[in-house]
């Protein structure tokens, strides 16, 4: 049913060749780099382009990171989800070794950029993107020994994310659950879609081989255990999990249990599609005044309990390309005109619950416009915001148990956080 | 291998930076002797720096080939970093220096035995990537051993390298047994080896024709056991082998879902593409509705999460939900909203998202829905901008009752005035007319008002037909219609014909002075100014119908026109199944059938329909609004005589219509023998006579070619009120003398029933004389009705003969042998060259033959030679030499014919440019 791909190539800006692997010698360097300039000549910028392209027999799919294009050619029907994904996680292996990913720190690598294209595809089938269990024997010049190493259990083992043997002398585990809220809302007012996405971002130090249980106040789960759920419990739409959880566990009995990797990954995802109140709700007014100025009058208001208080709030309000001149007051905070980004940024350090606070600017326009413009740009009012403390949804960790086989105690630390993802209001 | 630019590139930076980089800054002088001397040094460091410095060296498309011997050297080594990056030379090089590469192979044996796994797995996978004959041999013993090693690592990687060698000898993996041990592997206790061993075995059967990999019962269970333990990659091998596995039974099918439906809580986004597949795939054995009720629900949530994916993985996601809710609307009828577009969303995921709003369109979400498409028809890219006031359209013709809002926020972009605004409106707002004639004709006038910003030809047509068709309804109907005549001999001529059938209406329905004069003077234009047959052909019937039977020409011209509806982009069931089964491929993505775009799948002999029927696919990628109607039947493509100049010149006044008809009912008709012919089965022929003009009987039909001959592949609907029986066909003359070789087959046609029929054709019967042409005449009659007359047009494809192949020399001498005079050249602007492999197949499987191929420099442009040859009277034939230039993946492609028959040549460009469709 599924395919392989045939090449993996790492290329710079302009399309040329930096490293690359042939998986199955079907395609050729030349082949690729002669697509790709053509596709950036043509595009100018590839990132519009569709990511899956069709040219001359040859399927290439690609993303971009920093100053370096991902790609792989591939002549069969091959798996484009699992591909572009596994590309992704390319960078995240090289970023793991290399600390950025960049065309600089490939060239300075290039040895371990080949020993990992080896060892994390075969034949053009992902293999192994581990980066961490990957570095315990692909090492990079500093930390290479001269015994020779073996593969780690891990790579092959049921646990294929972390190896034995670790070992810290304070046990401790951090769980941070971070929501972040998307939100558009439309031009009248009206709150067109919003969702909130939210992640449990753990880092353990933990050692040996601990078995978690995690518990939330999962409406499913508590009502199953039987137990009152007095507007406490949650319901999650959609929940995601890192490959540690046992998938089967969690579909039986809503159990999360897992043998964590070291470090720091999400152990799960989830999303939540209930109607929500905009956290900070911002309406802007714009007066022309035939072409010489423009007036704003933007409102902005928290809508969360008083005992919150929301930090970094910005907000970004898109100006007329062509504005000149800003003159701005505020009620709080400061406002600064960014012309590169066309935008009067708003920024606002503490921003309690239940209070409202204004902004009035005024730009100059040129008296003179081109004849035939090309249609204005609508871009939407954007919001950016972190409320500590609170989570939209409610969640709440209830317990996170932690079994080691030597006995030790475990610190679990937890904190709350929300912030603003896609926060979007449409302007007139 | 050859990049001398980045190699510059390379060693400017090189002295910036220590680690690896400086093993890219060598020494330009006397750089290979150097390290040859390096790499031969007994020192280990000086070693591994050499070989690094060549593998560098190597990376920036030097040809470092010639150290080969001196590589290999090193390969006996402890040290497994520069283990590794000889290996990495070999695989590189071997290929070009296949007999030194035998000198690998000692230690690769050795390697392959080494007590540490790491290294055992390094030789067998590196032996496997070599793809020179003769070490193939060699690696028959190591893998056996490695398929049986100890270690998994080795295991696992030993099952990918069966598949390596299966791609390079499929004869050896066979005798030598590795299939069976491969299968073995299935039931190996480490789930990376089950994973690694399934994915080979899939790639195998993929590549056989015999069956070598089949899921049973047995293997079922192991497999659903190691998805639960494997890596994330490896349960996507597990899932998708684990789709194409056929349920027994209702309880087998629900048993699999179970065990698959936890998978769509994976973090990673393929593991979920994946097991949706698998679940879509079951329940299609499962007929109890609560379970699949209850597993749709179960999809959903997952569905949507992956839109907030990265991305390359929404789009992705997104193509993949298009054929989904396709199938079962109902698993995201109520998500709409996730489908809204985000302002920094890229281009081709808004694009995508656009398509399912539009499919996931309702009477109850429409009004959030139409804002949307509002908001975004007032953003900056115009593509985007004209999908979404096409969208509205589409979703006007899609729910009838929501027709009126959607004209309402149609009306609303007018008045921003916004050039392709306006134009893209009035093109949906045509279709819109179309779907409810005599409904919202009193928007017309806000129409009008936008004529003279109408530049795009489509946009013209559109406002064309719209007020030929309300021509009575329009006051100044004339005055408007006017104003475009004025430049009737430069517009395209979709415009053209457009006007000469509006003018028609016109005065059809206003027979005053004013449309007089006016339908002379088009009249005029369109049978002596122009050089386009098409136009020519469609005036002259129009004045002759007009100037001998006006009512009769009032029934043609304004006849009743079929409804359309919104069928764009809605794949054919039995692609979208075989599309559903691939979900998350390429073929998914591409909502192609495999076979379509795989260059290396085994081959197997497709008959000539096949192609055509996956040409008919595109469509299902462009969004098109619904062609204009025509008031006449079957229409010549345009610009068949534009290469007139080699080509003798029709006279212009030549008299309208020569007496054919006449002709045509003079020739006795074939009796029709009772029903035996076998229906072809394939893709839906073009309707060559619409039930509209036959009084309820439809006749679809193309000539094809198979298996030497001609063919008229026919297609009988009937759907009048009563039976139809007493079929019989036949052909005025034509330029090829095509006749019937034989009754036509068609039984006797029940109301509401079909029959296709295959009506073997013979040439040169009744040639007609004068300059060639497409054109094919047939009456049919039946019992029951009167005699039909309609017009065909002769594919000059379906003639081309099997022995049409010339020898490279002689088609040189050939192409010199003739004058220049008999070199005719058109362009193609809408034919397109995707690949040239696969154009060279499709053509020469329709008996166009390749013959050399080259490229232009300068312009990165592919010429193609191809010969063909087409039958001629007396048992001759007359050969074509083709010419075809184009920029391969980018539509136009400029075609060149030398033939002795040059006045043949408008009907060659007509064929290549059906065949490069």
């Amino acid at each position: 049913m599924a395919g392989a791909t045939s090449a993996l190539f790492l290329l710079d800006m302009k399309g040329r060749v930096l490293i690359w692997r042939d998986y199955r010698g079907d395609v050729s360097s030349a082949q690729v780099e002669k697509f790709f300039s053509k596709l950036i000549e043509r595009e100018g910028d590839p990132a519009s382009h569709d990511p899956v392209v069709f040219d001359d027999g040859v399927t290439y799919m690609f993303i971009q990171y920093n100053n370096v294009y991902i790609l792989t050619a591939a002549r069969q029907n091959c798996n484009a989800a699992s591909m572009l994904l596994f590309l992704h996680r390319v960078v995240d292996v090289f970023k793991h070794y290399f600390e950025e990913l960049e065309e600089e720190s490939l060239r300075d690598n290039f040895v371990v950029v080949y020993e990992l294209l080896d060892e994390i595809m075969d034949f053009g089938y992902p293999q192994y993107t581990e980066a961490k269990i990957l570095s315990e024997f692909i090492k990079t010049d500093a930390y290479r020994m001269e015994v020779t190493q073996r593969p780690p259990m891990a790579v092959t083992n049921a646990v294929s994310w972390r190896s034995e043997g670790i070992r810290y002398k304070k046990n401790e585990v951090f769980l941070d659950v971070v929501e972040s809220v998307n939100i558009l809302v439309n031009s009248n007012g009206q709150v067109v879609r919003s969702d909130v996405v939210g992640a449990l971002k753990m880092r353990t130090y933990l050692s040996g081989m601990p078995e978690c249980k995690l518990g939330l106040n999962d409406r499913v789960l508590l009502e199953a255990q039987g137990r009152a759920t007095k507007g406490k419990a949650v319901d999650l739409d959609d929940i995601k999990f890192h490959q540690c959880v046992r998938l089967a566990r969690f579909e039986n009995d809503r159990t999360i249990s897992f043998i964590p990797p070291d470090g720091a990954f999400d152990l799960m995802t989830y999303r939540l599609s209930t109607q929500v109140k905009p956290l900070i709700w911002v309406e802007a007014q714009v007066e022309r005044h035939s072409r010489s100025r423009v007036e704003y009058t933007v409102k902005a208001r928290s809508q969360f309990k008083e005992r919150s208080t929301a930090t970094n709030v910005e907000i970004e309000l898109p100006v007329s390309s062509d504005a000149t001149t800003p003159s701005v007051r505020t009620s709080m905070g400061s406002a600064v005109y960014a012309p590169e980004r066309e935008a009067l940024l708003w920024k606002i350090k503490s921003f309690p619950g239940g209070k409202d606070y204004m902004l009035r600017a005024q730009f100059g326009l040129p008296s003179i416009t081109a004849e035939d413009s090309a249609p204005e740009k609508h871009p939407p009012i954007r919001v950016k915001f972190e409320i500590p403390y609170f989570t939209v949804s409610g969640i709440q960790v209830r317990y996170l148990k932690i079994i080691e086989k030597s006995g030790y105690q475990a610190l679990p630390w937890v904190r709350y956080i929300t912030t603003a993802g896609e926060y979007e209001l449409r302007m007139i | 291998m050859c990049l001398p630019g980045n190699q510059a590139f390379f060693i400017l930076k090189g002295t910036m930076s220590g680690h690896d980089s400086k093993y890219f800054s060598t020494t330009k002088k006397g750089e290979i002797p150097e390290l040859k001397e390096e790499l031969n040094s007994q020192y280990k460091d000086k070693k591994k720096d050499a070989v690094k410095k060549v593998i560098a060296a190597m990376t920036v498309g030097k040809d470092v080939s010639m150290l080969f011997t001196d590589v290999v050297n090193c390969m006996q080594t402890e040290n497994l970093e520069l283990k590794k990056l000889v290996y990495l030379y070999l695989i590189n090089y071997a290929k070009s220096q296949p007999d030194l590469a035998i000198l690998a192979v000692n230690t690769f044996v050795k390697d392959s035995q080494d007590p540490n796994p790491l290294i055992r797995a390094l030789a067998v996978r590196t032996m496997g990537c070599i793809r020179v004959d003769k070490i193939t041999e060699y690696l028959c013993d190591p893998l056996q051993r490695c398929l049986k090693d100890d270690d998994p690592y080795v295991r696992k990687t030993a099952a990918i390298c069966v598949a390596k060698l299966y791609d390079i000898n499929a004869e050896l993996v066979e005798d030598r047994g590795f299939l069976e041990t491969l299968k073995d592997l299935i039931s190996d206790s480490n789930p990376m080896v089950v994973a690694n061993a399934v994915a080979a075995l899939a790639e195998i059967q993929e590549s056989s024709s015999k069956v070598i990999f089949e899921i049973t019962s047995h293997t079922l269970f192991k497999l659903l056991a190691a998805l639960n333990e494997c890596t994330e990659w490896g349960q996507v091998f597990i899932l998708d082998a684990l789709s194409s596995y056929k349920a027994k039974d209702a309880r087998d099918a629900e048993n699999i879902v179970e065990r698959v439906t936890p998978r769509l809580q994976h973090a990673n986004c393929a593991v979920v593409l994946s097991a949706v597949k698998v679940i879509l795939q079951q329940m299609e054995h499962i007929s109890s509705q609560d379970v699949i009720r209850t597993l749709c629900k179960k999809m959903a949530p997952p569905l949507v999460t992956l839109i907030s994916a990265e991305p390359e993985i929404q789009y992705v996601a997104l193509r993949n939900i298009n054929l989904i809710v396709q199938k079962r609307p109902l698993i995201l009828a109520h998500e709409i909203k996730v489908f809204f577009c985000k302002y920094n969303d890229p281009i081709y995921v808004k694009m995508e998202k656009l398509e399912i709003m539009i499919k996931l369109a309702s009477d109850r979400n429409i009004d959030q829905v139409l804002l949307e498409f509002k908001e975004y028809a007032t953003e900056v890219d115009v593509d985007f901008v004209r999908k979404a006031v096409r969208a509205i359209g589409r979703c006007a013709i899609k729910l009838e009752r929501a027709a009126e809002k959607c004209i309402g926020v149609l009306l609303d972009l007018i008045k921003i005035k916004v050039n392709y605004v306006v134009q893209e409106a009035i093109i949906v707002i045509k279709d819109i007319f179309r779907r409810y004639p005599n409904m919202y004709e009193s928007i017309i006038a806000t129409l009008c008002e936008n004529l003279d910003t109408l530049d795009e030809p489509e946009a013209k047509a559109s406002m064309i037909w719209i007020i030929g068709e309300y021509a009575e309804r329009i006051d100044n109907a004339d005055e408007l219609l006017e104003s475009f005549l004025e430049t009737f001999p430069e517009e395209p001529a979709q415009v053209q014909l457009q006007l000469l059938t509006a003018a028609v209406k016109l005065f059809l329905k206003k027979p005053t002075e004013r449309p007089q004069e006016m339908i002379q003077v088009v009249l005029n234009n369109a049978t002596q100014e122009t050089d386009n047959p098409d136009l020519r052909d469609r005036a002259y019937i129009y004045w002759r119908l007009l100037s001998t039977d006006p009512e009769a020409a009032k029934d043609v011209v304004l006849a009743e026109k079929p409804t359309i509806s919104d069928d764009s982009n809605q794949l054919d069931s039995s692609l979208l199944d075989e599309l559903l089964g691939n979900i998350a491929t390429l073929a998914s993505v591409y909502h192609k059938p495999p076979e379509s775009f795989v260059s290396r799948v085994k081959t197997v002999q497709k008959p000539e329909e096949d192609e055509e029927y996956l040409e008919g696919q595109d469509s299902g990628q462009n969004e098109s609004s619904a062609p204009i109607p025509d008031s006449v039947v079957a229409s010549v493509p345009a610009n068949a005589n534009r290469a007139a100049s080699a080509a003798p010149v029709q006279p212009a006044a030549a008299p309208p219509m020569p007496d054919l008809m006449s002709d045509l009912i003079s020739l006795d008709l074939v009796p029709v023998s009772e029903p035996t012919a076998a229906a072809p089965s394939g893709p839906p022929l073009p309707v060559i006579f619409p039930a509209s003009a036959g009084q309820g009987l439809q006749i679809s039909g193309r000539l094809i070619r198979r298996d030497g001959q001609v063919f008229y592949s026919l297609a009988f609907e009937n759907n009048t009120t009563g039976p139809l029986d007493g079929f019989q066909i036949q052909f005025n003359k034509n330029t090829f003398g095509l006749a019937a070789a034989g009754p036509l087959q068609v039984p006797s046609l029940l109301p509401g029933t079909k029959a296709d029929t295959l009506l073997p054709m013979l040439l040169f019967q009744n040639l007609s004389v004068g300059p060639p042409s497409s054109v094919l005449q047939v009456a049919v009659k039946n019992h029951q009705q009167p005699v039909w007359y309609f017009t065909d047009k002769i594919p000059l494809q379906a003639l081309f003969l099997e022995d049409g192949k010339m020898e490279r020399g002689s088609f040189l001498e050939t192409w010199k042998a003739l004058p220049d005079s008999h070199e005719v050249t058109r362009d193609l602007p809408t034919a397109l060259i995707s690949s040239v492999d696969a154009t060279v197949e499709k053509l020469s499987s329709s008996n166009l033959f390749y013959i050399a191929r080259r490229m232009l420099k300068d312009t990165n442009q592919d010429v193609l030679y191809l010969s063909c040859k087409v039958p001629y009277v007396s048992g001759k034939s007359i050969p074509f030499l083709v010419e075809l230039t184009a920029l391969v993946g980018s539509p136009g492609v400029k075609c060149a014919v030398k033939t002795p028959s040059p006045e043949m040549s408008p009907l060659l460009f007509d064929a290549i440019d059906f065949l490069l469709k």
